[in-house]
């Protein structure tokens, strides 16, 4: 009961607000040694302090009054926020075509409530017509709540549900699937959905935003507009990632699910596609193919679902002086797969070598993978990685370190013996691994370069 | 066309009572029912921006920037569905917002592509000294809120903003102003242009740190907002946290009439424009909620109201100012007839606010429309009564034409019908852009107080007592009481502004209190002498008050009157490096007792009488001080040299 009335208050705070008789939504006017306030009281976020009182006054700010300082408060009036977003049906269009999204707990779309500051999500296709009313000349729209959680916290089990539905959508017949997804791990479930939704009859779109829609620079509802249009019109029928591609409102980038990359961690144009260029560039008119290989859409429904994760691989970050204790204690907690992330071509240091090879006594699968995130791993040219080879590590290719993580943890649940890992971690899926790095798959500009700087002067970034 | 457009004008500035400032009297205010509030912006001086690292007061000239980039602003959810439908209207022309970006004043930050830095705390620090003297109730703890600006003035399209303190007073010489907040902010960014659909801003500006002043709307007449925006900027300068100079103040000047609605006029730089700009829109309000009389008294159906359209291409593209336009549409208003023509300001008539409209909300750029009663139209009788039969458009209705590219056109229907219903109801709640000569024009539609929300990447900041009691110790005294003082002294009122706004209080009164001056005659010295030299002679930076203290304090040690103190104003602004003895060298400065100087009037007496048979005892003097003033200033006073002689 109090933690409704009182939300989020504790100690002093929560004492003064129960003596007063004031509940949080109650129109209060305080008394202070700093003078009298007054305002909503609103709900007290969990984590600050119990020294103060939070109202919004009638300008429409919040301030926080101490408690320390008041003298007398009474609640002159009380109002609840209504948290309902209001809905519009979302009005069905002959000849477009039919797109699925599946909600996964990312806010792509939403509504703020000015008197709480909440950020509701919307959702449904009548929540998502009020706010992006333009999805309707694209597709018609259906919606389905997966699940709902951070994308901190998508992992094994997300990632199976999620290809299940996607089988399960394909097999009913839809023109495309969008998934909303928090950006933090976006890429992680590309990977993971490409491995495990394979012989694809339409696109599978992934998409988020880097900033909230609450806020008019938001880049949700262009992200989400350019999904929907990929997911329903675009004839690449691969698991991607549609996000920005300048920071600019300009036009949007498709991804492969395998090498698309989080590289910065708030910017719009944060996803990149790593070693290669992206599929294509996507705005509101066109899809504007960059790649001419891809896996066309079809008209069967025969999509091969693989849904196979195993939770025991682990991931191993390399820094020079790391002891051999360090691979010990991942082999004696029970991890079947270890990818490495080396340095330079693929390289740790002498002193792990006898963990390493007990490791591989037990058994225990390893890959090389790079921190520079560009580039082939290259065990033959030093003796050292030669030497790591013999010792059982085996070289992932171009493969980013996430998506190695993703594979052989997919490999993993589907079998345990040596040789079949190694071929199923070395037979790209969907160009995890590339023969050949194009001259403008690694770009990393540097600042300060007269020509770079000329270039990043015309071009809107 | 019979009806008389001009006389039309003539008859309603007339009917509206308006007067030029000069004949206006408090009377005139009170008949109308003036009402005004101001909103005081004042930069804040720091080192860096309020919520990232950028050093802040570095500008650059428009075309000195490093990238470009893109922003649509999209009107929130709740504006979309609910209430703001001119937000709509507008997002449906896409505004392309296009931000100039210098490396060295600004960052990621800025344009929103990376989340704000703990506030500045020299920032906070300064505007909660500037709260306290503002004698504000201060909050116990600051809340960083995001205020939603649409015009992409801010890149992320919210300002952050905090308020530190409510339900303040400021005491003017007349009365007490109320004040109902003053928040913490970020400035926003500089216009570079806005045609058509494109609108470009710099963002050298952007983020640096400002505070705002909101005062309730108590001022009673144009004047009185004047002084009552002088004192909060006097007040904002006396504690020297405060930027000077071009933009570092501006207001926004809320106005309204008996009847009529808040209007916020943005962006004032200088306090002189506030009365003549006050002034005219109180008048405007008031010749709104005429023409509304007007309409309602002669239209059948309010409620049902609206225009007719029907391209007119055909018709008038043979016009040369129109051959080359995409669609050319012709609108009529039902029963308008004399509302067009109908006075609102010095040189503006109701179709003004029309066609303003027309540039903001549906980006045509002007001349973007031709009425039925303009004083000269590019159309002929003979083509306005073609476009009136198109129309079916009866005696009592007026026409508007409209020239644009098709995408736009609908919107610009819907613009002028939208202004024509809101002509029927009395004043829009909006915000004008003011010019010199005291008019204003639409800027834009005034946004709800419900666009403020929590800033989620920001943790509220706590001010303890004990925090607050140190900065009360070290608050200078208040503006007022430093006027009642000036008061005292017998200082004469035209020198008070100078001395308020340059903040040369603190000075004058050290030079009174160590060096012993007549505190009248300091006050006369800054308020004229200096003020001129300032004004004439440039110096390499700008000039530090504090140098008359120290030049007083040299001539009292050299005994050495202060009335040479003026001569030696020029070289001190254009040389701040030059020592005082240097100066009076290079002035040819000679030390001179008074016996010297004295000794010298015999001869020059006789030399004056030389020929003379009748000596004019004025005339005499006269030359005599010609002759010494040279050599006397600096080493007597020229009023006891001039009893000598
Ligand atoms: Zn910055």
């Amino acid at each position: 009961m109090d933690n409704d009335i009182f939300q989020g208050y504790k100690g002093e705070a929560l004492e003064l607000l129960k003596k007063y008789k004031v509940r949080v939504w109650g129109a209060v006017s305080a008394e202070t040694t700093r003078g009298s306030f007054e305002g909503t009281v609103l709900p007290r976020s969990e984590n600050d302090d119990d020294k103060h009182i939070v109202i919004k006054i009638i300008t429409g700010y919040n301030i926080g009054i101490d408690t320390r300082t008041i003298l007398s408060m009474k609640e002159t009036g009380y109002k609840k926020a209504n948290y309902k977003i209001p809905e519009k049906d979302f009005p069905y269009t002959k000849g477009l075509p039919k797109v699925k999204l599946f909600g996964t707990g990312g806010t792509i779309a939403s509504r703020l409530d000015y008197r709480t500051g909440a950020v509701i999500p919307a959702f449904s296709p009548g929540e998502l017509y009020g706010a992006v009313p333009e999805l309707a000349d694209i597709c018609n729209l259906e919606t389905e709540k997966i699940f709902a959680v951070f994308s901190e916290n998508m992992g094994p089990k997300q990632y199976l549900a999620l290809a299940k539905a996607i089988g399960k959508e394909i097999k009913k017949g839809v023109d495309g699937i969008v998934i909303g997804h928090g950006t933090d791990t976006l890429h992680h479930t590309g990977a993971a959905l490409t491995f495990m939704c394979q012989n694809l009859p339409i696109p599978i779109i992934l998409v988020g935003s880097q900033r909230s829609s609450d806020r008019p620079s938001s880049d949700a509802a262009l992200n989400l507009m350019h999904a929907m249009k990929a997911a329903g019109q675009s004839d690449m029928a691969e698991v991607q990632v549609c996000m920005f591609g300048p920071t600019s409102d300009e036009y949007g980038l498709l991804h492969k699910g395998t090498r698309v990359r989080k590289m910065h961690s708030s910017y719009r144009s944060t996803f990149r596609t790593i070693g290669d260029t992206p599929l294509a560039r996507i705005n509101r008119e066109e899809i504007i193919p960059i790649k001419k290989n891809y896996n066309k859409r079809r008209n069967d429904k025969n999509v091969n679902i693989l849904p196979y994760f195993s939770d025991k691989v682990t991931m191993l970050y390399y820094y020079p002086g790391m002891a051999p204790d360090t691979i010990d204690a991942l082999v004696d907690s029970g991890y079947k797969g270890i990818i490495f992330v080396g340095t330079g071509l693929g390289h740790v240091n002498k002193e792990l070598y006898p963990a390493i090879e007990r490791a591989h006594e037990k058994g225990i699968h390893m890959f090389m993978t790079l921190q520079t995130i560009w580039g082939y791993v290259h065990m033959f040219v030093y003796d050292t990685g030669r030497d790591m080879m013999a010792k059982g590590i085996i070289p992932a290719g171009n493969m980013l370190p996430e998506v190695a993580w993703v594979k052989l943890s997919w490999v993993l649940g589907q079998t345990d013996d040596p040789e079949e890992v190694k071929k199923l971690m070395l037979t790209p899926v969907n160009d995890e691994i590339t023969l050949r790095e194009p001259y403008n798959g690694y770009l990393v500009y540097q600042g300060g370069v007269p020509e770079v700087d000329e270039f990043i002067k015309d071009v809107h970034k | 066309m019979s009806f008389n457009s001009k006389s039309n004008y003539e008859i309603s500035k007339k009917k509206v009572g308006y007067v030029p400032r000069i004949d206006a009297t408090q009377e005139t205010y009170d008949a109308l029912g003036f009402m005004s509030g101001l909103e005081v912006h004042q930069q804040l001086l720091t080192s860096e921006k309020l919520f990232c690292h950028c050093p802040a007061g570095i500008f650059h000239e428009h075309d000195d920037y490093n990238a470009e980039l893109i922003r649509h602003m999209r009107p929130t959810l709740s504006e979309l569905g609910e209430y703001d439908g001119t937000a709509l209207m507008e997002f449906k022309t896409r505004k392309e917002i296009v931000y100039r970006i210098n490396n060295e004043n600004a960052c990621t930050y800025e344009i929103d592509d990376t989340p704000p830095f703990p506030i500045n705390v020299d920032a906070l620090e300064k505007a909660l000294e500037i709260s306290l003297l503002s004698k504000l109730n201060i909050v116990g703890e600051v809340h960083i809120t995001r205020k939603q600006y649409l015009d992409g003035s801010i890149p992320a399209g919210f300002q952050r903003t905090a308020i530190l303190g409510v339900e303040g007073e400021l005491e003017l010489p007349s009365k007490k102003i109320r004040l109902i907040q003053l928040s913490i902010e970020e400035d926003s960014c500089r216009e570079i242009s806005d045609v058509g659909h494109v609108r470009v801003y710099k963002t050298d500006r952007l983020g640096m740190p400002l505070i705002e002043t909101v005062t309730y709307p108590d001022f009673k007449n144009p004047d009185e907002v004047k002084d009552g925006c002088d004192y909060i900027r006097f007040l904002n300068r006396s504690t020297g946290n405060v930027r000077t100079g071009m933009g570092a103040g501006r207001q926004d000047v809320n106005v309204s009439c008996r009847g009529g609605s808040r209007v916020e006029i943005k962006g004032v730089a200088h306090t002189k424009w506030i009365p003549e700009l006050t002034h005219n829109e109180v008048f405007r309000q008031w010749a709104l909620l005429q023409i509304r009389d007007m309409l309602s008294a002669n239209l059948n159906n309010i409620k049902g109201w609206k225009v007719s359209s029907v391209g007119v291409k055909d018709i008038l593209s043979i016009l040369p100012e129109l051959e080359e336009k995409e669609t050319i549409i012709a609108i009529n208003l039902p029963g308008f007839k004399g509302a067009l023509s109908y006075f609102t300001q010095p040189g503006q008539m109701f179709a003004d606010e029309i066609s303003t409209r027309l540039k903001v909300i549906a980006c045509i750029e002007k001349p973007n429309m031709a009425h039925s009663e303009e004083f000269e139209s590019i159309l002929s009788e003979k083509h306005w009564k073609l476009v009136q039969t198109r129309l079916k458009a009866s005696k009592e209705d007026s026409q508007i034409i409209i020239w644009a590219n098709e995408d736009d056109i609908s919107t610009a229907i819907e613009t002028v019908e939208e202004r024509c219903k809101l002509a029927l109801t009395g004043v829009p709640n909006e915000t004008r852009k003011s010019f010199e000569d005291g008019t204003t024009i639409f800027e834009r539609v005034l946004p709800g107080a419900d666009r403020m929300y929590p800033d989620t990447d920001s943790a509220p900041i706590p001010l303890d007592d004990n925090y607050l009691n140190n900065l009360n110790k070290n608050l200078p005294t208040d503006v007022i009481d430093n006027y009642k003082i000036l008061k005292e002294w017998g200082v004469n009122e035209e020198v008070y502004t100078y001395i308020f706004s340059k903040n040369l209080f603190p000075i004058i009164t050290k030079i009174v209190d160590k060096i012993g001056v007549n505190p009248k005659y300091v006050c006369a010295f800054f308020g004229h002498e200096v003020k001129f030299a300032v004004g004439h002679y440039q110096g390499p930076e700008q000039f530090n008050f504090e140098r008359i203290f120290k030049l007083f304090k040299y001539l009292k040690s050299k005994g050495i009157t202060f009335e040479l103190a003026e001569k030696m104003l020029p070289e001190l602004i254009m040389h701040p490096q030059m020592d005082f003895e240097s100066i009076l060298t290079s002035m040819n400065f000679k030390k001179y007792s008074k016996k010297e100087i004295l000794s010298k009037l015999p001869l020059l007496n006789e030399k004056f009488s030389e020929g003379k048979e009748i000596i004019s005892n004025i005339k005499r003097k006269n030359w005599v001080m010609g002759k010494l003033r040279n050599i006397a200033i600096g080493n007597i006073e020229l009023t006891d040299l001039s009893k000598e002689v």
